[in-house]
């Protein structure tokens, strides 16, 4: 279940997009979701599905892995297009009971779901292209002019990293202990959704322990290896503007404009 | 310059702190030991003996309770001096898994010169040398939970390597691997030693202690034997009485020369005990 999640994975590849500086991306990734939320018409979103899908064609990425990624939130998509066509008052179009579906909330359903999907289809787009460990130095060095009010940017990026690095790890170390009970005897499979639940309490206990003994571990490998913090250290990849990624911001700047434009003149 | 000591440990005791129990019992206790710049020395000892914890006051991760450590001319207790002390003694540790920092092999031997501050090209050789000097430079690109244990404690040593340590502790680096991944870091450890590191091993494998030049024994915090390997493993007795296999070579000499065979001192291999017994006439 865990491997179908696509969101926040890496899709290894050397297209223009995997090439481009991490803060380009993530800067892009973000202006690309307010867009969506300042847009309001079929043609603003026809825009944005427009970029998307020139930027996945580009970055050679396989759309069904990119749609695998969606399945996990297909019930959050349904749940929310429901609240909104039943919810939202206006000129009735259907009524049974106290169920009625508006052509306003109709709208705004239809709206929320393609904002929802290209959403998320947008922001897989940044991990799938994004080696992880650019992302986080990206993330480190876009917020580190908020060192200064006291963020710290170099831990959040750090923890990022280690987070990434121990993830499965830790899968491993789960499975390790789910087997270590069910050989003797414990029982993961039947019962109903709280009796599961009830049973996953004994292998949270020693997940938690061998997650504190891996920490501490690693915080004493850490310090052997002279860390200290995020003062006076280097990278081995330093981030560097170049050509392409002028242009990406170039590009970006545009599109912006359009929706703008678009947006106010519509 | 040849017999210059690297590491200086004088009257050296550490206590760890436990509330609950009144007395504390001593982990490492009154211990003074020298080691000489490029020497090999491996620490024997069964689990408690104190030798972990001896091996963590090398380079200021534990600092004594009473005594003093000098790790190339400075003392772990000095704080400015903290970095320095890690730097020319670098450290690998029993679990190739808890210690490697990021999800990218290269990466991850990048990160020990990262914190050094070393220039970014720099740093770039020294992670392409490092991995080469551990036969893993095809490996660069791979995540480390994709690699086997030896494979993951050779990035380890690979890390440690890139920041140019004049020193490398091995705090039981084989213990959770296989026999084949024991092999591995084995050669690595005598490569390093060969081009002029200074190897200090913490292991519990007899047949390791016996590749290195000088063999120290931990029992209960204090030193028990010091001296080559060949002067240790004829003490059977005494190593027998702290619950330590002697090597099988070692054993199988003491037997045979109970029965006339004048096996010389100097035979601690199986390798050299084979060698011995076919050219016996």
């Amino acid at each position: 279940m865990i491997r179908d999640i696509t969101l926040g994975q890496y899709y290894p590849g050397g297209s223009w997009v995997h090439r481009l500086d991490a803060r380009v991306k993530i800067i892009a990734t973000l202006l690309f979701i307010i867009e969506l939320f300042i847009v309001d018409n079929f043609i603003g979103f026809a825009v944005a599905a427009a970029a998307l899908a020139a930027v996945i064609a580009v970055s050679r990425v396989p759309l069904s892995y990119i749609v695998r990624g969606l399945k996990p939130i297909i019930l959050i998509l349904c749940f929310t297009f429901a609240l909104n066509m039943f919810m939202i008052d206006g000129t009735i179009l259907w009524q049974w009971g106290f169920l009625k579906i508006t052509r306003e909330g109709l709208r705004k359903a239809v709206f929320m779901a393609i904002r929802l999907v290209l959403l998320l289809i947008g922001s897989s787009m940044l991990t799938l292209c994004t080696r992880p460990l650019s992302l986080t130095d990206g993330i480190e060095r876009l917020l580190s002019p908020l060192k200064r009010i006291g963020v710290p940017a170099h831990e959040i990026a750090m923890m990022m990293t280690i987070a990434l690095r121990f993830i499965p790890t830790l899968l491993e170390e789960t499975d390790k202990i789910m087997k270590a009970q069910q050989a003797r005897g414990a029982d993961f499979e039947t019962g109903n959704l709280l009796q599961r639940a009830k049973s996953l309490v004994p292998i949270l206990v020693p997940l938690f322990v061998s997650a504190f003994r891996i920490a501490q571990d690693l915080a004493m490998a850490m310090e052997a290896r002279c860390y200290r913090g995020g003062e006076n250290r280097t990278r081995m990849h330093e981030l560097r503007l170049v050509g392409k990624d002028y242009l990406a911001i170039a590009m970006m700047i545009g599109f912006l404009a359009l929706m703008i434009a678009e947006s106010v003149l519509l | 310059m040849e017999n210059e000591n690297i590491i200086i440990i004088d009257q050296l005791s550490f206590s760890y702190q436990r509330e609950e129990e009144e007395q504390k019992k001593k982990a490492v206790d009154q211990v003074s030991l020298s080691f000489r710049k490029g020497s090999f020395t491996a620490i024997l000892g069964k689990n408690g003996s104190g030798k972990s914890t001896l091996a963590k006051q090398l380079n200021g991760l534990l600092l004594p309770s009473e005594g003093v450590v000098y790790v190339g001319g400075f003392d772990t207790r000095e704080e400015e001096h903290v970095w320095d002390v890690r730097q020319t003694a670098g450290m690998v540790f029993q679990n190739p898994d808890n210690q490697l920092v990021s999800a990218i092999v290269e990466d991850d031997v990048a990160f020990g010169p990262e914190n050094l501050g070393i220039d970014p090209e720099e740093i770039r050789r020294r992670v392409d040398k490092s991995l080469e000097a551990v036969n893993m430079g095809q490996f660069r690109k791979k995540p480390p939970h994709l690699l086997s244990g030896g494979q993951k404690q050779r990035i380890a040593i690979a890390g440690v390597v890139a920041m140019k340590p004049q020193c490398i502790i091995f705090d039981e680096p084989t213990a959770m691997l296989d026999p084949k991944g024991r092999q591995e870091i084995m050669s690595i450890i005598r490569e390093l030693h060969e081009e002029g590191i200074t190897v200090i091993l913490i292991t519990h494998f007899m047949e390791e202690a016996a590749e290195a030049e000088r063999v120290i024994v931990m029992n209960e915090g204090k030193v028990l034997l010091d001296g080559s390997p060949s002067q240790v493993f004829s003490q059977r007795q005494l190593l027998q009485s702290v619950n330590l296999d002697i090597p099988l070579a070692v054993e199988l000499a003491g037997k045979l020369r109970e029965k006339g065979i004048p096996v010389p001192e100097n035979i601690i291999s199986t390798e050299e005990m084979v060698e011995y017994l076919c050219q016996y006439k």
